[in-house]
């Protein structure tokens, strides 16, 4: 049986799809069967984050109503060995995708994956309920912002709510925080949220920090997923998240100003003299 | 005016306008409980509301503002809790 991860997080535009492309990445090359799922029909982008956009010939919609079939539709990565990706439909209905239908892909595709990662839309729409819907765990992706940190606390209602474990009382989803444009600078001078604060607000457990970084916008414009730039800090980030949600103890890292460097030079003859 | 006293004007308002984060924190804290608080409440909640009111505005003459219902959880059972203010005669 595979573990079903939903990314989600009401608002648009806070890093769901980056987060769902570096995640599905990280579970796959630590051994683990993975497919990622795009749930945005209408708006496909996971394909693009992915660097798949142009291998796709079936997708979501097409499994669901019987036009093709599974190993059809699913792109075999090639960053990773064990991951797959279904892309969302391009189709403009809006009922496209049915409850029945998606539960019929998820056990299809559970009886040979470890893992699999739904990308929710934004909104909570259809897509975005569906996305949710069968799943064993939630991955929240919040930015230090006002507008994020509101639309993640009604997701968690939902997902306490409207899903099938809530619906037949299977026991809670786990739900895990992803921080996501972190900034540790703006944080010193007050203004911007900080760790502590929107840990306070939405009380479930923290998987992970990623730091406002360059290397997000550069992967997305290359469709390698971040977490491949194992060079970079949102990279790193990633993967300590990844290995976080496998039950390591992962220490936090990139929670603190990068400081200058005449100021390192100072903090080492400090150091040198004592 | 001193200078150190103009200075210390002009640093405190440019900190003012820089630590909105706690402002932020403040106004989501109290949206949020407003919200989490609606949302585990049942959705037939609002229409009793207002029946209720009805009902008590055909014997005494109340104002809708001073009306408060709560429904509270607690362990097997929930409890519902009416406060109304009465004007004085």
């Amino acid at each position: 049986m595979a573990k079903i991860i939903v990314v989600t997080s009401g608002k648009g535009g806070v890093g769901k799809t980056t987060t769902s492309a570096s995640f599905a990445v990280g579970l796959a090359t630590r051994g683990y069967k993975t497919a990622v799922i795009d749930f945005d029909i209408g708006l496909r982008n996971l394909d693009l984050i992915m660097g798949c956009e142009r291998r796709v010939v079936y997708d979501f919609v097409n499994v669901i109503r019987g036009e093709a079939n599974l190993n059809q539709a699913l792109i075999r990565d090639k960053h990773a060995k064990e991951l797959f990706i279904l892309p969302a439909s391009q189709t403009r209905d809006k009922d496209a995708l049915t409850l029945e239908g998606v539960g019929n892909v998820l056990d299809e595709l559970s009886k040979t994956f470890d893992f699999i990662v739904c990308d929710s839309p934004a909104g909570i729409e259809r897509g975005a309920q569906l996305a949710m819907y069968f799943a064993d765990s939630a991955i929240v992706v919040t930015n230090p912002e006002v507008s994020s940190v509101r639309d993640s606390d009604r997701m968690l209602g939902l997902l306490s709510s409207k899903t099938k474990r809530a619906e037949e009382g299977k026991g809670q989803i786990s739900e895990h925080l992803l921080l996501t444009r972190y900034c540790p600078k703006r944080v010193t001078k007050g203004e911007m949220l900080s760790l502590a604060d929107i840990n306070e607000i939405l009380a479930i457990p923290l998987l992970g920090v990623i730091p406002e970084s360059q290397a997000v916008l550069r992967a997305s414009n290359a469709g390698v997923p971040v977490v491949i730039d194992s060079e970079s800090d949102a990279g790193q980030a990633y993967a300590d998240a990844v290995g976080r949600f496998l039950g390591e103890e992962v220490p936090f890292r990139f929670l603190q100003e990068k400081s200058h460097w005449i100021k390192r030079l100072f903090s080492f003859k400090e150091k040198e003299a004592v | 005016m001193s200078i150190k006293n103009v200075f210390g004007r002009i640093s405190q308002h440019f900190r003012r306008q820089d630590e909105t984060a706690k402002v932020a924190k403040e106004r989501l804290q109290i949206i949020i409980s407003h919200e989490r608080v609606q949302r585990d409440q049942p959705d037939y909640l609002a229409a009793m509301q207002r029946d209720l009111l009805d009902v008590i505005a055909r014997y005494v003459n109340i104002n809708k503002d001073d009306v408060r219902v709560e429904l509270e959880r607690q362990e097997g059972c929930s409890v519902l809790e009416l406060n109304v203010v009465l004007p004085q005669q």
